[in-house]
Formats: C-alpha cells, structure tokens, sequence
C-alpha cells in the first residue's frame, strides 16, 4: 500500500470526523445483495522488486533482441533517448486534458506546434490534434466525407493495410455505408480501370494507401482525378509517416489533390510495443475544418494581448453536441503526439530525408539481394520500405531455424492474400544492418 | 489575497517561443548511422518541408522542458477533477512497459515469441473479470469511448442474432457525452432518462420508456453525481424482463473496486477505463484503454483475435489468438489495443493486491465524504443522497454574487490547486465535481478545503478578485470567443 | 433590449419579421443570452425547403449548440452572409440581424405566433417556472 499516503490512524481520525466507526459503513448504503463478501482472487500487494522480477521474464518470453523484419503498419525506428526522458517528465505525462488553458500551455503549444508539422509533413490546410491510431482514423476519414457529401458509398483499395479495412467493415456494420473494395494491378498499385469502375454519384470517399500494404508507391494524383471525376472525396491513408520525409505527400494542391489524410504517427518515435498505445491523425482542407472530428488546438490572445493556445471549436465534440457530435472520441493520444513532436523536432526536414532514404536502399538492398539468389520479388512498381517475396518454402517450415537464428523474418500473407501463394511482406528500415540483411537472404534463400 | 494554503505555491513562468520560432536553417538534433548499403534512387522527391523546424538537441530538450513546466499533473498536486480519477501513476509502470522484448515487440511477431505478451493480457484479463464478476473480456478497445462502442455493438448483435433487433438506447440526463455520441455511431436513436430529486434513475421514467423497442440502458454507477444507484437491481430487472441488456459505463469503478461487482448486480456488457481506476497516466489527454466485459451470453460477439486458453500442454494452460469466431463484431483497432497500458495497469494491480485495491477504495471514498463534509455550508450540495468517491456541490450560494462554478474553479488555480469538473453533470445548475482519489492525503485535503472557503469568502466580499481569476499563471482568461470565430489552428511564417 | 413591435416570436425564442410572403427570421435577444458569446451559424442552403417547427440552422457559442426551428413553412430565399463573416452581430444586434429571409407559403400561419407582449409574459413565466 505504498501508494496511499494515508495512515491508519490518520483513517481512524478522519472517520470520527464523519461520525463513523469503521470504513464498512462508508458502503453502507450499496444494498447487500451489491456489496462483495469476500476478498478479491488477486494475490496481497507486491513490491517493485516482484514486479519487475515478473515483466523481465514476460520480456524474455517475447523475441528480446531478435532482428526483425515485420512491419505492416507497425515500423522499428530508432528512438532517441530524449523522447522518453522528456515524455517521462511528470508534467506531461500525470496531467489531464488541457481544459484548463491557464495551467496546460505546455500541452496547448506542444498539440499546436503537432498541428502545424503535420500540416507542413503532408501538405494539407488544418490538422487535428490527433486520434487512437492510423486504423480508426481511416474510420473517422469515411464518415468525415460522408458527412462532407452527403453521400455513403465508400470505395475503399485492397491495399490498405487489412486489419485497417476489417475496422471500418466492423464499425459501420449497423450503418448505410455501403463499402466496395478494389483491387490491384500486376505491378502491385491500385487497379485504375477497376478505380474508376467503382466510382459512382455516389461515392463518398475514396480511400487509397500509400505506400501501400505491398509497400509500393501509388500516386496521389491520379488517384484525386478519379474520386473527384464524381464529385467523391480521396482519402490518403499513410502507415508510416517516415516516407513523408522523402515520397511526394498527400498534398491538398489547390483543389486537384488529397482532400483527407489518415496518418499513422507510430513511426515517429513511438514505441512498437506490441501494437500500442500509438496516435493517428486527420489532416484536411481548412473548409472542413468544422466536419474534421477530434480535438483541435487554436491560437488566442489573453485579457493582456500575450499569446495562448486552447482547446477550439469544441461544439464538434460529444461533450457538447452529445448524439449529434462529428464522433464519440474524446482522446488524442496527447503523450504519443509529444513523442512524435520530439521526434520531427529533433530530425528536422534534413534529418528526415536521411532517415527516409536509409529505409529506401536498404530495401531496395534487401530485395535485390533475394532476387538475386533466387527469390521471386513481387510487383515491380517503386517501392518504399517494404516488398513482397515469394517463398519456395513456406514459413512455418523455416521458422525453426529463423527463430534459432533470432531473426523475425517478415509477414506471411496468405491470411489476407492468398492468391499471392506463398508470399512473405518483409519491411526493411534503418534498424537493420547490412549484416542482418544477408543473414535473412540467406535463411530465405537456402535451398 | 488571502496567505496560501501551506503547501501551496505559485506557478513557474518561463518564456519559450514556437519550435518554428527558435528553429535555423542548418541546424539538426540527429545523427543516423553511416548507410552501409548502396544508395537507391527514389521514383520520386518531394520538395523541401518548408518552415520544418531545424533544432539542435540541446534546444529541443529545453523547448519540451520549458513547456512541461507550464503544465500542472499529478505530480504536482491535488488533481480533483470528478469522473477523471486522477490518481497517482507509479514509475514502476512505466519501467516495465520500456523493457526491451515489450517495448519494441511487434504485434505481427509469431505467437511462439510473443508468449510473454499475451501472458499478460491473459493475467491482467483474469485479474479484470475477477474485480468485475463478469465472464469474459476484450482488451481491444484503444479509450473508454471506443469501448462502448464496441459494447453496444455487441448488444445490438446479440439482440440482432435473437432476431430481436431494437431502436433505442435509453441514457440518463447525467451521463457522459460519449453515451448518446456512441449510441448515434452504433445506429440507435437516444432516448433520454431523466433523474429523479435523489439525483438516481427515476423508476417510473425509466417503466414508461422501458419498452420493446430499447436495446439497452446505458447506466453508470456510481452515476456521475457519485451516487450509487441503489434501485439497481429492479432497474436490471425491468430491463432484463423486457427483453433489454444492461450496459454499465465503468467510468467511476474505483468506488467499487474490492468492494462491490457489476457482474454481481446484473450488468450485462461494461467497459473500463484503465487510465482512471488502474492508473496508467492520462498523458495530458491520452493514450486511454477501454476494454470490455460481457457475461456469457455476449460472449460469441467479442471483436476477434479472443484471447483464449488452450490446454494443449501439461502445464495450467498457454495463452493464444482465437480467430475463428464467426458471431464476432469484428475488429474494433488494429493489433491487440494499447497494449502498453496493459503492463502499466496489471503492474499497478500486482503492486495493491486484493488488500490495497480494497483499501484503495475506502481511501477514495472517505476521502470524498471527508471534503464534502467540510465544504457543505460554504457550498451547495447538489443532493442529499450518500456520496462514494466523489461529491457534487454547486455555485447555488456564490451565483448571487456573480461568482460562477467556472469562476471558481479558475481562483483555484491561484491557490496552487488544479480545478475540479466544471458544469458538468449537465444536470446540475453550476455544477462543481470533486473526485480526490484516494492519492490525496489528509493534509491535502485540509489544503484544498482552506482555499475553497478562502474562496467562499472572496465571492462575498470582493467577487471581482474570483471573476477575474487566474491572476498568477504564465497567460490570464483567454479570449476563447474570438479564437473560435476566426480559428487559427497552425503556425504560418510572418 | 427590445423585443420590436412588428415581430412575432415562437416558444424556441426565433423571432419572424413577415412582409407580404416574405419572412425575416432571426434569433432573439433571450436567445443569444442563453447562448453567451456566439462564433458560427451553420445556415441551410438558399432553396431549402422549411417545415414548421423543423430545425433549419444552428448557431454555436464557444460552449453550446442550439438549433433554429422554423416558425412557418416555407422556402429559404435569402442567406445572411454577414452572419458568417461576423457571428458577434447575432450578441449585439439580435433583433436586426436575420439569420434568412423565406418565402411563406401560408403568411396567414404567423397569427398563431406569439406578438411582442405575448413573448414576453412568456419569457417572465418560463423563468419562475425553471428556477431550481
């Protein structure tokens, strides 16, 4: 009970206080039938040494310094020190939302500086303060347009990420929104032809991935031309936000581009941490701003001119508009965008553009050095940090000597694709060497 | 001004400029390993990421350090922000969640190296149904909100399988804005519920509404007024009878921990919050967790992968992902939710065990009943009703003078102490929310109670110093009026 | 602040200004005192079919959203465009700043609104009746 900072006796005095004898009448008033009779099934208090003691060997039972080539929507990159120590900091980390402007400027400017580099990253007008992750912001993206269009046709691509697309299809499964999926062509992009089939009158959105699930690069243009030919919306849906630092963005451009994005921010210095806790964001053109949900930070002046931030245009949120709000979230990640704020601001353009043509030519690395020992790369369209390879042998039966090996080789794909056989998504960043490349051509490779 | 509570004292102020403010062309903060592979050539560039902040690492330290400063958490002080349980975040927590084979696992990694992971989820789901009394758990869901959501999708699936598909979802006039939001988003219309004068669910409102057409009432209890409903059972009763499922918002469960289960007093689905009653941080808004708990029946529609337990091996059993689920919802989130907060709440349940949960419930709750006791007379109490872990009082005596809860609450930043819940249950005129927790201490407690009768009396005699207030923190009032009228929501070069 | 003469005022505290088939609807001084300091009104596009008692608008303060119902049936004409530029207008002229001006279909519906003194026996009852 090392975290009650209140004794026993100081207990005893504060319930004579209240005319009470004994805590038990504090609950006095719950019915008997309500009120647990016995203690709880949960072994007595244990100390820091215990618990450590228990989540080192938890720790030791994952994959502990193995090298990993899994990515699909979840990147090792190298995380500097400082963003946990400045994350770790009490003031960020113990404080509540920012409704309080006057003692959460920290918070407000950080969520505002946020805004601002993802605006400046993807070329959009406005950005949110974030979301949960990248796979409900694509949610949020669809039911933005619909809102936007008065539409609800959603044309979505086979090559976004599927656990993505298995979200959307459960959390509009009791609304009228009808989905349509497209597929892709042989070099591994959006069907185009099957693109513009799909796309009617009434098509809301259309949502496409870039880089996409196979890791090749589609192109933002041609993708706009053919949503707005019919009035629709494109969504772009990005899983990694390091290829920002060096691919064209999701620009708005004028009226010809990207009218949402739906970003995952994990690449930024969050941890991989089995899948979360990460941050998505929405980003978007300014005249749709008041559809945009989540939170949004604004500059503002106090009673003596100074400069301030806080939380505006809240009458979107369900706080306020209750049934009728834009969405029902009422978080945004606050802790994991400072971790990716931490991350830009450290990085810089420069630094980003470096980091993002590392992870470029090692795969590009990687999948010639497959290719070249006899491995069948698939999709020939340019690629970011992820590729497909085709196995001779299946996974399950090189896994014994990978995992002896201590190398995570990639992602079997026959779960969502298993037209493509016996294929292996495998993502390479700036976390791999040289070294560990080779050592995974040659496991994949033996014959 | 009245002299400040002991422990009390002012704010830090420090200037720091806008990241894009101190940036310079040139400058970096990292440095990447030399490429050991060739360069390859992009297919194609973007152009430069124009006002892209450029900062050495030192600058970038001192920018995010200034900025904490202007923050007030838990660490600083007393946090008694009702229904937000803002209680103390242990540093253990966030040790164990960084270790190397948790920290950087992946999601996707092979289930035979990801044993450890799912050993977790698997202690800390245990742990959750037993302090619940419900039958089974998806920790899936990535906030509170997401939770019930994913709750109410699976009443309106089951219901849906009984070939029963209903319109309505009734919600009480106090419940959080998520409910009827999350309502809307699962396709059920909301029908509103009205409090009776005890501040609880009125029983004749809630039997004339009670009707085959409602899916479901979403209840939370304690309520956000901190009552316990005690009509509990007859109101599962009613909604059971007529063909209705229970769902229990969990925001307030640590009133209940130890104490009392909702599994035990006919809640059907719930969901909790794991950054309010199992003290993972709240991070200045996020990351939350949401999992969610259903009795039997619901089981067959939790969102796939289920963490299931096969008893394949001689040992108590190895945890594993179920897939095959054909009634599930389906996905809610990719991977397996925030599973980072998962380590930091089961740390905080291994560290209190059944004795100090338990104990950490009474200390909630005394120290609820311990300030409403002291501030009751310089204060209006919303209700008569007993209060659990934490109390509702109102402006009703300081409206006279023009002073107003949110008025009040911005003076109490100037004693050192950050606000309680302002305005909020809606069904309160001027409503005041106070959730100590138990991390309070009676010292605390005895600080916080000084400053509201301090401010009790400055609404009196000179109500302006209150309606002004905050007077010593880094900015005043914000003009929140003209920032919404003409937003600006990035930074743009002069 | 005056509630004008020539108006006529529903329960949900719009106010009409009828001349032949041509309405002026606006919100009233209550209204936006309820509201505090508004910041956007989201207006129905020009040709939007109104139906009595039907929300057609909504006007937002920092901290609420209330919804404009209409007081009579008919067709939206005309869109106050000022109000979009400066919603401050609707706190510190109510009375003269409509929200949209509409064709009428049946202008005679306006007698079963509330005149000037109605609406404000109205509004002195609906004050006693709600004081908690």
């Amino acid at each position: 009970m090392r975290f009650l900072p209140t004794s026993d006796t100081i207990r005893g005095q504060m319930l004579a206080d209240l005319g009470l004898n004994h805590a038990d009448e504090l609950f006095s008033h719950i019915p008997e039938y309500c009120r647990l009779q016995r203690p709880l099934a949960i072994p007595p208090g244990q100390s820091e040494a215990e618990i450590v003691r228990y989540f080192r060997q938890a720790a030791a039972a994952n994959a502990p310094g193995f090298a990993s080539f899994l990515g699909a929507g979840a990147y090792h990159h190298f995380r500097p020190a400082h963003i946990d120590m400045l994350a770790g900091r009490g003031e960020w980390f113990t404080a509540y939302t920012p409704y309080q402007p006057e003692i959460s400027q920290g918070t407000l400017q950080s969520i505002f500086e946020f805004q601002t580099m993802v605006c400046q990253l993807t070329g959009q007008e406005v950005a949110n303060a974030g979301v949960y992750d990248g796979s409900t912001a694509l949610h949020e993206a669809c039911m933005m347009a619909a809102r936007i269009t008065g539409r609800s046709q959603l044309v979505v691509a086979r090559t976004i990420h599927p656990q993505y697309r298995e979200v959307l299809h459960t959390l509009t499964r009791y609304r009228d929104f009808p989905l349509v999926e497209v597929g892709y062509a042989a070099d591994g992009r959006l069907d185009a032809t099957a693109l513009a089939a799909a796309v009617s009158a009434s098509t809301a959105a259309v949502a496409v991935q870039s880089p996409n699930f196979f890791g090749t690069i589609e192109e933002w243009q041609a993708a706009a031309a053919a949503a707005h030919a019919h009035g629709a919306l494109l969504i772009a849906v990005v899983t990694d936000p390091v290829s920002l630092g060096l691919l064209p963005p999701p620009a708005a451009d004028g009226d010809d581009g990207v009218d949402i994005v739906a970003m995952e921010m994990q690449g930024f210095g969050i941890p991989v941490g089995f899948g979360g806790p990460y941050a998505g964001v929405l980003a978007t053109r300014e005249k749709f701003v008041r559809n945009l949900p989540g939170r949004l930070v604004g500059e503002a002046r106090d009673r003596e001119g100074r400069r301030g931030f806080v939380l505006t245009l809240s009458t979107r949120e369900q706080h306020i508009r209750r049934e009728k709000a834009t969405s029902n979230i009422c978080t945004n990640e606050a802790l994991c965008v400072l971790m990716a704020s931490i991350f830009m601001a450290t990085y810089g353009p420069e630094g980003l553009r470096e980091l993002a043509l590392q992870n470029l030519s090692k795969a590009a690395y990687a999948a010639q050095a497959l290719q070249a020992a006899g491995a069948e790369v698939l999709f020939p369209a340019p690629r970011f940090h992820e590729f497909v390879v085709r196995l001779k042998t299946p996974l399950e039966t090189l896994q014994p000597v990978l995992t002896r090996e201590r190398i995570i080789a990639g992602l079997a794909l026959a779960r969502h694709y298993p037209e493509l056989g016996n294929a292996l998504l495998v993502c390479v960043t700036e976390t791999a060497t040289r070294a560990d490349i080779d050592r995974l051509v040659g496991l994949l490779t033996k014959p | 001004m009245n002299p400040l509570p002991s422990r009390a004292a002012r704010h830090i102020v420090q200037n720091e400029p806008l990241l894009f403010e101190v940036s310079a062309p040139g400058k970096r903060g990292s440095q990447l390993a030399p490429l050991d592979v060739p360069i390859a050539a992009p297919p194609a560039v973007r152009g430069a990421i124009a006002g892209f902040p450029e900062l050495s690492e030192l600058e970038v330290i001192r920018h995010y350090t200034r900025l904490s400063t202007w923050n007030y958490g838990v660490d600083t002080g007393l946090y008694p922000l009702g229904s937000c349980t803002m209680k103390y975040n242990a540093r253990v927590n966030e040790l164990v969640s960084r270790l190397e084979g948790l920290g950087d696992a992946h999601p996707l990694q092979p289930e035979h190296l990801s044993r450890g992971a799912l050993a977790i989820m698997q202690q800390l789901s245990r742990d959750l149904l037993e302090i619940t009394g419900m039958a089974a758990i998806t920790l899936q869901p990535a906030a509170g909100a997401q939770g019930e959501l994913t709750g109410i999708l699976m009443i309106r699936a089951a219901l849906s399988a009984r070939g029963d598909a209903r319109r309505t979802v009734l919600i009480p006039d106090s419940a959080h804005g998520t409910n009827p939001a999350t309502a809307a988003i699962a396709g059920y219309q909301v029908q509103n519920l009205k409090s009776n004068p005890d501040g609880t669910v009125d029983m004749s409102d809630l039997n004339r509404l009670m009707n085959g057409e409602v899916a479901a009432l979403m209840l939370t209890n304690p309520n956000t007024l901190g009552i316990f409903e005690e009509d509990i059972h007859r109101i599962a009763d009613l909604v059971h009878e007529r063909g209705g499922l229970l769902y229990m918002d969990g925001a307030n469960m640590n009133a209940l921990v130890g104490r009392s289960r909702p599994g035990d007093f006919g809640v059907d689905v719930m969901h909790l919050n794991l950054h309010k009653t199992f003290s993972t941080p709240h991070g200045g808004g996020g990351p939350g967790s949401g999992p969610v708990a259903v009795k039997r029946e619901l089981e067959p529609f939790l969102p796939i992968p289920v963490l299931v337990t096969r008893h394949d091996g001689g040992d108590d059993g190895r945890p594993d992902l179920d897939y095959a689920r054909p009634h599930s919802i389906g996905r809610v989130r990719a991977f397996h939710g925030n599973f980072g907060m998962f380590t930091r709440a089961l740390a905080y349940i291994m560290a209190n065990g059944c004795d100090g949960l338990k104990q950490t419930t009474e200390d909630a709750v005394l120290n609820a009943n311990y300030l409403r006791q002291k501030l009751e007379g310089d204060y209006a109490i919303a209700y008569a009703t007993p209060s659990m872990h934490e109390v509702v009082l109102s402006d009703a005596l300081q409206a006279p003078h023009g002073v107003h809860t949110g008025d009040i609450a911005k003076r109490l930043i100037d004693y050192g102490f950050h606000p309680y819940t302002v305005s909020f249950p809606l069904v309160v005129r001027g409503a005041m929310m106070i959730e100590p927790t138990e991390s309070a201490s009676r010292a605390d407690l005895d600080d916080f109670i000084a400053a509201m009768r301090a401010i009790a009396e400055e609404a009196r005699t000179q109500p302006e110093l209150v309606t002004s207030a905050p007077h010593t923190t880094k900015i005043s009032r914000l003009d929140e009026a003209a920032a919404a009228r003409r937003p600006i929501l990035r930074w743009r070069p002069a | 602040m005056d509630y004008p003469k020539q108006y006529r005022y529903t329960k949900e505290h719009e106010w009409v200004d009828l001349d032949g088939s041509t309405a002026k609807i606006g919100i009233t001084d209550f209204a936006q005192q309820q509201l505090g300091d508004i910041v956007f009104a989201e207006l129905p596009a020009v040709g939007t079919v109104l139906r009595s008692g039907q929300a057609f608008a909504t006007v937002e303060s920092v901290k609420a959203v209330s919804e404009v119902f209409a007081p009579l049936e008919g067709t939206v004409a005309e869109v106050n465009a000022e109000v979009a530029q400066h919603p401050e207008r609707l706190n510190s002229h109510p009375h003269d700043t409509w929200l949209i001006t509409a064709t009428v279909s049946h202008p005679s519906a306006v007698n079963q609104l509330m005149d000037a003194a109605a609406y404000q026996q109205f509004l002195a009852a609906s004050s006693d009746s709600s004081a908690h």
